[in-house]
């Protein structure tokens, strides 16, 4: 049987779920022996060359862009992951939500405090520009999500052992303190 | 404190920045601490609410009952939005959630003065009246019945009691109880409660005798009764009726209990809503002062020195829970405490102290007057004595049914007037909802279990917006101390929404219940740990309503709408909005 393909991407994240990926230490060599990656940061492939089996993904999403990130995703991947808070809830760039837009482009492009008083206000509006949307949406809002794993960032660990889980088929177990944070 | 900030929110119709500095100074606490307590209670606010501040109430009873009319007549009369003042700062309107009126809905408290069973032409004379500067309180044409009329309630709130039983409205004679009981040692009166077998009717149902036995026995140089008279389960209102009809019965009712454990001093937590009782009790307690059924040495019983006060809430649902109706009265955010300890051993000011609901103390007082033996000999196994019942919604006779523990609901759907209903809210959105089929179901702990709220839902109300309804007020009550309450309610609310909305899909309705089992489970304090009933049993007793809404045979939906999400950024960047994918 060949290699599981798998891919990841940050949309609205910090890409603290994916430094989390790393932290699995030398076990990235045992890693690299299970899975084949595709498009991911991990390799700077930029798009997708074939199906994958697992598409990671960290970050919620914020603008046009993402959105088409996560959609792209869905269709190329037979599972795919909300990976962090970020993307399971939002996290906080969702802080945001519940501010109109307009007050808060204002505030990045008008009222900041790195901002000249004497500069022209000029609000970015290039097409080739992501659009913003109205809030910050988690993923499963907007596309099929096959599973969740928390934290922020999840453990290292918990991402290993989810990925093991999945790839051998054993059920991963989640003991009462890897869900609880506070 | 709370008293302060509401005497600033009354006198000033807010409590801004610079009274919270002022106040936090006087009482010597931090400026955060104010805040806290100011934003927390519905009925203060650090925005001005207007000389005339309407709090419309919206519980689900309200809206079957025309509240969307009467809110758009405020609107249009007085010329503002709900969540707003008018322009002049003359007139504000706001929602709150249930005001124990649901027998005579839709109403408003403004002012503090209640106004009930309002019509579209109602409401232009009261906004004509506000603006023509008359009092709330010369608003009111006609009174209600029963003490509704006395000179110091003079309110047009009715009692409308249907049934009466044996314990509560059964006549009772002013000054018997504590006379009675002033015969007994304490040990006897507690021994009494426990024979009688009566259990707290605020709902939980924890036996009466002995809460107090264990608060007796707590070591403290201090003790404490306190009356939970904070009602706030949508659809309950027979407290109400009890501190309408029946005061002295329930002040010689506490007299037992602080007998009973030793306690000198009684609190009677009164719910903002009831405000316009104040007067009225604070007058029944002076008279029974002067009767020597309160003070010093009552009935003459050298040592039986037992007083109350009335600390009033400010409006929180939560509040109803006694270690936050505790928190409350000391003056803080009516946030639950972590238990153990129980009140019975660190209560009120850190004192032993046992909360009771209001019915319960009436129960004491007719207990030790007929005998724990005569009590118990009514209702079933489990559930002794009579139970006030506070019916609403789709009947032909909505207000209070005293019954024996046992009776079925289909026997109380006949006397009220409610044959053709098809399903019964039984104990408020905490509680459960039950179809025809289970109407053969008798109302007591042993089976369907309630505070008193009975809400009746015939065949034209939309079963799943009653459900919406309760979910929002959860999320609008929860303290907010806990994660699984604070959003679990609010993912619970737009779950369903998705359903109702039709982009609902078999997933969504599997996890929708998985996320109740969540906040069930992880939440701090009853609230959230009853929170996710209205979906939970209406999902087992009513599953077709849900079925018919999701999208068969798709695993998932989205509601996500691109045009929609990129509007309003793309109009501020003036910039044209590109289609999805391009």
């Amino acid at each position: 049987m060949s290699k599981p393909v798998v891919a990841t991407a940050s949309l609205a994240g910090c890409f603290g779920c994916h430094m989390s990926v790393l932290d699995i230490d030398d076990r990235i060599l045992q890693l690299i022996d299970l899975v084949e990656f595709n498009k991911s940061p991990v390799d700077d492939i930029k798009t997708f060359t074939k199906t994958c089996d697992i598409g990671i993904i960290e970050g919620g999403c914020c603008n046009s862009e993402n959105v088409e990130n996560l959609k792209e995703f869905r269709k190329h991947c037979k599972i795919l992951i909300s990976l962090g808070e970020c993307a399971i809830m939002g996290g906080l760039p969702a802080m945001r939500n519940g501010i109109p837009v307009k007050e808060c482009m204002e505030e990045a492009y008008y009222n900041c405090p790195t901002i000249d008083k004497n500069d022209p206000k000029i609000m970015p509006n290039d097409d080739e520009l992501p659009m913003i949307l109205d809030r910050v949406y988690p993923l499963h809002e907007i596309v099929k999500i096959d599973y969740y794993l928390p934290g922020c960032p999840p453990r290292a660990d918990l991402i290993w052992e989810a990925l093991v889980a999945l790839i051998t088929g054993k059920e991963l177990s989640l003991p009462y303190e890897v869900l609880k944070f506070d | 404190m709370l008293d302060v900030i509401r005497d600033v929110q009354s006198e000033t119709g807010s409590v801004s920045e610079e009274a919270i500095v002022q106040i936090a100074a006087a009482m010597n606490v931090s400026q955060v601490d104010v805040e806290g307590v100011v934003t927390f209670y519905h009925f203060f606010s650090k925005s001005p609410v207007g000389k005339y501040s309407v709090y419309l109430n919206n519980s689900a009873v309200s809206f079957m009952k025309g509240c969307a009319a009467i809110a758009k007549a405020f609107e249009q009369e007085a010329g503002c939005a709900f969540g707003k003042t008018t322009a002049d700062g003359n007139i504000g309107l706001f929602y709150t959630s249930c005001i124990g009126m649901n027998d005579q809905e839709p109403a408003a408290i403004i002012n503090d003065v209640v106004f009930t069973n309002l019509t579209v032409e109602k409401v232009k004379e009261i906004v004509a009246g506000m603006k023509a500067g008359k009092s709330a309180k010369d608003l009111v044409k006609q009174f209600g019945d029963g003490q509704n009329q006395s000179e110091l309630v003079k309110s047009m709130v009715n009692n409308n009691i249907h049934k009466k039983g044996l314990v509560l409205f059964a006549p009772f004679e002013a000054g018997s109880a504590v006379k009675k009981v002033a015969t007994m040692t304490p040990d006897a009166v507690v021994e009494e409660m426990k024979v009688s077998n009566v259990r707290g009717r605020g709902g939980a149902g924890f036996p009466t005798g002995m809460k107090w036995d264990f608060t007796r026995k707590s070591e403290g140089p201090k003790r404490y009764i306190v009356c939970n008279a904070d009602e706030g389960e949508p659809g309950t209102f027979k407290d109400r009726v009890i501190l309408t009809e029946m005061p002295q019965m329930l002040f010689e009712g506490m007299a037992v209990g602080g007998y009973a454990i030793g306690a000198d001093e009684g609190l009677l937590y009164l719910r903002a809503e009831y405000m316009y009782l104040k007067n009225y009790l604070e007058n029944v307690l002076e008279k029974m002062r002067k009767n020597n059924q309160l003070g010093k040495d009552i009935a003459g019983k050298k040592g039986f020195n037992f007083d109350i006060k009335i600390q009033m809430g400010a409006g929180a649902y939560v509040c109803g829970e006694e270690s936050a109706l505790i928190e409350s009265a000391e003056g803080k955010r009516g946030q639950p405490r972590n238990r153990p300890p129980f009140p019975a051993q660190v209560g009120f000011m850190g004192k032993p102290t046992s909360v009771n609901n209001v019915e319960t103390f009436c129960c004491a007082a007719r207990i030790v007057l007929e005998g724990g033996a005569w009590f118990a000999a009514m209702g079933t196994l489990q559930s002794k004595g009579t139970k006030l019942l506070s019916v609403s919604g789709d009947c032909k006779k909505p207000g209070i049914y005293e019954i024996e523990f046992g009776t079925t609901v289909k026997t109380l759907l006949e006397e009220c007037g409610a044959m053709d209903a098809v399903a019964v809210q039984i104990g408020g959105p905490s509680g459960t909802c039950i179809g025809k089929k289970d109407f053969g179901r008798r109302i007591c702990y042993d089976d369907l279990a309630t505070g008193g709220s009975i809400i009746v839902m015939g065949p034209k109300t939309d079963i799943l917006q009653v459900v919406h309804n309760f979910m929002e007020f959860f999320v609008e009550e929860s303290c907010g101390w806990c994660v699984p309450c604070r959003a679990g309610n609010k993912i619970l609310t737009e779950r369903l929404e998705k359903i109702m909305h039709g982009k609902g899909s078999a997933t969504d309705l599997t996890e929708l219940e998985s996320w109740c089992a969540i906040v069930k489970s992880m939440s701090r304090c009853g609230l959230g740990q009853t929170s996710p009933n209205p979906i939970l049993t209406t999902i087992q007793n009513f599953r077709e309503l849900y079925e018919a809404k999701i999208q068969k045979g798709k695993d998932y939906v989205s509601e996500f709408d691109f045009a929609a999400a990129v509007k309003e950024s793309c109009a501020v960047a003036n910039r044209k909005p590109l289609s999805e994918g391009h």
